[in-house]
């Protein structure tokens, strides 16, 4: 009886097979327009992976098979360039900069458009950082009370806890530029501030550390940037950008790979169209980290209540 | 009396080395004094501008090169398609299903009862019990599509590596060219981390499951072949010949005679294989192979500790149960022909078997929650974990501050300034000495130029940085690794925990516990040293144990005879004869904490490792495979001079 129904069902799948194709061969604007997969990039951080999977979603639902590859932030880019990579939902200006631009050079990779959503990326401190070191947030008070930062290996100078060197910050040549008492040490991963991070919190103990919004971390650690000389203001920033902060509003663009413009058009248009802010990120990254559904639930339920959001990006059929 | 005029001139030859050595040591500190700068550090504007052509040939080999019909891409990608087949039929089993035929993939339930059998079948009934609950741990703890995902590459990579390895071995104990080269190589996979070539790896075939596939080869296939090396080089003379009267043909020789010997040794490439596929995991999910490893870093860029537990936990509990499986199997007597009734009782049992595998899958198309356990039907330790390990770092933190402190302020920064300060002609010339010494003119030639390489291309200084966090690791590995691996020997009781430690140690995903190491000891040189140790130990438990197992009875037995306390046993009997072992995980240990400083380069050291992560952003693919090679030159150093001191010094002992 098993086996009349998988004999039953793999006739349905022949046909299936058959027709979709003779479908895809003759009418040349009908979705899809190609049968096969669209690969979409996974990082690991909730708000991309949940962005990514509301994406796939939304393209299943006008008639696309997607595909989810899990992937590093910098190594992607070459797979986007070469096709193995269709769509990447975030490309943050903080962190991939420098890896975006030099695929947008080798014209196999296009920018998508950018999100209404800013980011920003710089120095950090837990609020309570603040009783111990008056001025806060501007620099020169951080840089007055740098010994309360030190640690064995930086004394006297205090610690900055950085960023993955393939983030491609300098903030070294900052510390540097302004003078500042302090010494840079650059964590691996992301992972390796959220612990330095929890283990400084549950002790109250001063901290300062590069982290960046939208993220997780503002739900969970109350806290605040650090204001460095501020590069729209600054006449100073375009000539010496060493001596000053990141801008307080970054791009969080999208990324794909050249060939889906001619390989699926429509699935393209809904790329370009995708756009969300900083409200829905923080909001979509909170139904994974705070209410404990997975990635794939989150994005479903994302769509299922906010229709009028995600019509706008959509064909109607 | 012929006796003591042997020890007198091996006392006088022995003399001779150390005034050689004592001379070239103050020699060495008078150039290290006196040194001019260049001799120091090499001038910034004669950098060999390698890692720019480097990086230049790679865009080439990628977008041009080609042979007339189809070009090098083409060729990697036609490589990635052929491999990709056997994994579309383990994907299809486990995960994915057979759409094309309207086939789902096998129910969780039909999974657990097959490996559960297989486990019986092979191992017996605790083997059974072990797999029948490993893998349902998988599924009540709610991560079977993603464990099934990893399984299925990891069936597939096993074998494939496994069977390169062997046969690269077998290669090269009938080659010495074959050896000479492959050794080299594999030196220079083994130390190359896995960061710097996992770029050049996603260009020529792509992004996913195939990649993932090669990656690990690259780092599983040299343990398997330097084992079968070993194993087959110490086949005893005397069963070779029995072999060889009782008129075998060099195949038959081979495969019935010598293999099966050395069937101890190979078994612990084997169980290499697994650990390094399983090892490799999560970094592979940086390419695009999907599954616990994706989960897993995902889980610890939220903080999310108890979750990656779990999933490290799943990782280890899928290593161990195949590398036990897998053991077992090899280790069963298949020689003997069954007899009727054992037949009969075979074919007996497989039908009903057959009928329980149905009837599992039957019922699991009648009951959806056996097809796939539904979430509110699955649980999870994550919180207790997160709890507890919040409560540790914040008791423990403060009895270790002094300690953290204290080693960090007066022995690391002292030893790493040192390090740091070691100018590069001088350093060279000592260590080309050191070769002189040990191997003559060639193995000084070999050591001076890799080592010059590094300074040449521009990398000495980070280069000493790794060196520094290297030698420290090293050397607390060999003092606790060395004492635990005779344990392990001498008391079958703790043999299991040490080898089930040993395993645990080296799939258990570093990332993982590199967390709750930096919430106690911060990032910094100290966590790294301990992050390095925790993996770099291994090997030297393993081959140590493993060299003493092998020590031939008779030997120990005229040891006892000769009225040996167990104290001039073990100096005077076996550690001797376990030298070669011995010495194998010593440079294995060296070659794993020089792979795990670039890991470490995740809790943030300056050293090459950071100089790979760099290299990414920017797709510099010559800095990051320079400086995975100024890695992979310094272990070849070190590994070259201590193979060659282990010859000499089994010759010494007449052991060879």
């Amino acid at each position: 009886m098993l086996s009349m129904k998988m004999v039953r069902l793999a006739a349905i799948g022949c046909v299936a097979a058959f027709l979709s194709g003779t479908t895809a061969g003759t009418a040349n604007a009908a979705i899809p327009e190609s049968s096969e997969s669209i690969k979409i990039a996974m990082n690991n951080w909730t708000s991309q992976n949940v962005l990514s999977y509301i994406t796939g979603q939304l393209l299943e639902k006008m008639g696309y098979t997607v595909e989810y590859i899990p992937s590093d932030s910098q190594l992607q880019f070459q797979a986007l360039g070469n096709g193995d990579l269709d769509f990447q939902v975030e490309v943050w200006e903080g962190s991939m900069a420098e890896a975006f631009a030099k695929s947008l050079e080798g014209g196999d990779v296009v920018d998508a458009g950018s999100h209404t959503a800013v980011t920003r990326e710089d120095w950090w401190y837990p609020q309570y950082v603040k009783d111990v070191c008056p001025g806060l947030p501007d620099w020169k008070a951080l840089d007055a009370c740098a010994e309360k930062f030190a640690t064995a290996e930086t004394k006297p100078k205090g610690r900055f806890v950085g960023p993955p060197a393939d983030w491609g910050k300098h903030y070294s040549e900052r510390i540097q530029a302004l003078k500042m008492n302090f010494q840079e040490v650059p964590v691996g991963q992301a992972a390796t501030l959220w612990a330095e991070l929890q283990a400084a919190y549950d002790r109250k103990e001063p901290i300062v550390l590069f982290n960046w919004t939208p993220n997780f971390i503002e739900a969970k650690f109350p806290g605040e940037f650090v204001d460095f000389p501020d590069p729209a203001s600054d006449a100073k920033c375009k000539t010496q950008p060493e001596y000053c902060g990141a801008p307080k509003s970054g791009y969080l663009k999208k990324a794909a790979w050249k060939g889906v413009q001619e390989k699926w058009p429509a699935a393209f248009a809904v790329m370009q169209h995708i756009n969300f802010n900083n409200e829905q990120i923080a909001k979509a990254a909170s139904m994974v980290d705070t209410d404990g559904l997975s990635p794939e639930e989150a994005a479903a339920k994302w769509i299922s209540d906010n229709p009028s959001a995600w019509k706008e990006w959509v064909p109607a059929d | 009396m012929t006796a003591s005029a042997d020890s007198a001139a091996s006392r006088s030859k022995s003399i001779l080395p150390g005034i050689l050595v004592g001379g070239a040591a103050v020699v060495s500190l008078i150039l290290f004094a006196v040194a001019p700068d260049w001799a120091r550090q090499w001038p910034a504007e004669q950098i060999v501008p390698l890692r720019d052509w480097v990086t230049r040939f790679f865009q080439w080999l990628a977008n041009e090169a080609s042979f007339g019909l189809f070009t090098v891409k083409d060729l990697t990608r036609l490589v990635s398609d052929i491999l990709s087949g056997p994994l579309t039929i383990t994907d299809g089993l486990l995960h994915k299903g057979f759409s094309q035929f309207g086939l789902a993939a096998l129910p969780w339930i039909t999974v657990v009862l097959i490996m559960g059998i297989v486990g019986y079948a092979i191992g017996g009934g605790r083997l059974g019990i072990a797999t029948t609950l490993g893998f349902a741990y998988l599924a009540v703890f709610g991560m079977w599509p993603d464990a099934m995902k990893t399984f299925s590459l990891v069936l597939v990579t096993v074998p494939i590596a496994a069977l390169i390895g062997l046969m690269l071995g077998i290669l090269a104990t009938r080659n010495q060219l074959a050896e000479r080269v492959l050794s080299a190589l594999f030196d220079v996979m083994q130390a190359t981390p896995h960061l710097a070539y996992l770029g050049p790896i996603a260009i020529f075939f792509g992004f996913g499951a195939v990649p993932r596939l090669i990656a690990t080869a690259i780092f599983a296939v040299p343990p398997m072949a330097r084992c079968t090396i070993l194993g087959l080089r110490t086949v005893a003379p005397e069963i070779i010949e029995s072999g060889l009267m009782s008129g075998c043909t060099p195949r038959q020789l081979l495969w019935r005679v010598q293999l099966p010997a050395a069937q101890r040794t190979l078994l612990v490439g084997l169980n290499q294989v697994i650990m390094q596929t399983l090892a490799m995991v999560v970094i592979a999910s940086l390419i695009g192979a999907s599954g616990l490893g994706h989960r897993l870093l995902f889980s610890l860029q939220q903080l999310q500790m108890g979750k990656a537990i779990e999933y490290g936990v799943a990782i280890v509990v899928i290593a161990i149960l195949l590398d036990r499986i897998s053991q077992a199997l090899i280790a069963r007597n298949p020689a003997r022909a069954p007899t009727e009734a054992e037949k009969a009782a075979l074919l007996r049992t497989s039908v009903i078997l057959g009928i329980l595998l149905a009837s599992s899958i039957l019922v699991a198309w009648l009951v959806p929650a056996f097809r796939l356990l539904p979430k509110d039907m699955t649980f999870t330790t994550a919180p207790y974990w997160d709890q507890s390990i919040r409560w540790l770092s914040r008791t423990l933190f403060v009895y270790l501050e002094f300690f953290r402190d204290d080693v960090t302020t007066y022995i690391l920064v002292p030893i790493r300034n040192l390090f740091l300060s070691l100018p590069w002609l001088p350093t060279c010339l000592l260590v080309a000495t050191a070769g002189l010494l040990i191997g003559g003119w060639r193995l000084a030639v070999t050591a001076f130029l890799l080592l010059g390489f590094i300074a040449a291309i521009g990398f000495w200084v980070p280069a000493m940085m790794t060196l520094y966090l290297t030698s420290m690791a090293v050397i607390i590995c060999v003092l606790l690794g060395l004492p635990i691996g005779i344990c392990a020997a001498h008391r079958p009781r703790f043999t299991r925990f040490a080898l089930a430690l040993c395993d645990t140690l080296q799939t258990f995903p570093s990332f993982i516990y590199l967390i709750p190491v930096i919430m106690l000891f911060r990032v910094g040189d100290l966590a790294s040293i301990i992050a390095i140790i925790a993996y770099a130990m291994v090997p030297i438990i393993r081959y140590t144990h493993l060299g003493l197992m092998r020590v031939p009875a008779n030997t120990l037995e005229a040891g006892i005879a000769c009225g040996c306390t167990g104290r001039q046993m073990l100096l005077k009997v076996e550690l001797p004869q376990a030298v070669p072992e011995i010495l194998l995980g010593l440079t294995q240990t060296i070659t794993m904490a020089l792979f795990m400083t670039s890991i470490t380069a995740l809790i943030g050291s300056r050293d090459l490792g950071q100089e790979i992560l760099k290299a990414l952003p920017a797709v510099d693919t010559g800095r990051g495979l320079l400086a995975g090679l100024s890695i992979a030159a310094i272990g070849i150093t070190a590994t070259r001079l201590i193979e060659t001191w282990a010859v000499r010094r089994k010759r010494e002992l007449g052991l060879a």
